[in-house]
């Protein structure tokens, strides 16, 4: 584990254009490094999930990523409002976006779940007024 | 068969993008994550949206084509950032239905 690649963004709030540039420049590094398209389409998803609830959901916040030959993983941590009930918020189908957000494509309910479904491994640690961090790890399969 | 063939068959309007590249299936849809979660890598993606996480989500799902239907038209900030990204974009003025009926076996 000592060849490690630490990646650090931070993801602002304000700005719907860019949102998910930072997932997209992951893909490429992991490109790049000659991950499988697999391992690849998993990383880049979840993130950008993770990217996208950061600007709804809680003003914008940082990513660090970790890519090991073996495993990477992901940290989103923002300072939003924080999830009140996050089984609840697991729930595919559960959703706060405004209409605003709809009428973009979002708010289908589906970005957490996609986030654990991509993932091998997802923690949430949340407080209500305090904000949010998502670990999500991807390990990479062996030939 | 090459995304190339679709424009033809479908008569859609290229707005950017390499149309040489092979296309493995179909996908139509607007909700985002949902998308993320059921299209595949190569397929040409058929959507209504237009603004530029179509072309974020066209990207990190490796789509062939995204086929913008129902005459929408992209901005062409979006045009450009699509094309920035080597996304090809296509336009068309069917419905997603019209498209999906005449697509040919993928
Ligand atoms: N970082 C966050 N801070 C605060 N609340 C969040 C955060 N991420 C998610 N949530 C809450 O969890 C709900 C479900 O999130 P999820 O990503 O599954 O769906 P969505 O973002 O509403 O829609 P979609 O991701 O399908 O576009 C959100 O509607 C929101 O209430
Ligand atoms: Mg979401």
């Amino acid at each position: 584990m000592n060849e490690v690649l630490k990646l650090h963004y931070d993801v602002d709030g304000e700005n719907f254009t860019s949102a998910g540039d930072a997932s997209v420049n992951v893909k490429k590094k992991l490109r790049q490094m000659g991950f499988s398209p697999d391992v690849i389409r998993r990383v880049s998803i979840a993130m950008y999930e993770g990217e996208i609830n950061m600007v709804i959901h809680a003003c914008g916040g940082e990513v660090d990523v970790f890519i090991y030959p073996e495993e990477i993983d992901i940290i989103l941590a923002d300072k939003g409002p924080g999830i009140a009930d996050v089984e609840l918020a697991m729930k595919e189908g559960y959703s706060t976006a405004p209409d605003n957000i709809r009428s973009l494509g979002f708010g289908a309910g589906m970005g957490l779940p996609n986030m654990k479904r991509y993932s091998d491994e997802m923690k949430i640690e949340s407080k209500v007024g305090a904000g949010t961090k998502i670990t999500m790890k991807v390990k990479v399969a062996g030939e | 068969m090459k995304v190339n063939d679709i424009v033809t068959k479908l008569s859609l309007e290229v707005l950017c993008g390499d149309t040489s590249r092979e296309a493995g299936g179909c996908y139509i849809g607007d909700l985002l994550s949902w998308v993320m979660s059921h299209a595949k890598c190569d397929d040409v993606w058929i959507t209504i949206m237009s603004n530029s996480n179509v072309v974020a989500v066209a990207s990190l799902v490796d789509a062939a084509c995204v086929i913008i239907a129902e005459g929408v038209k992209p901005d062409p900030e979006i045009i450009a950032l699509a094309q920035s990204k080597d996304i090809c974009l296509l336009g068309s003025e069917k419905t997603a239905f019209e498209l999906a009926a005449l697509m040919p076996e993928l």
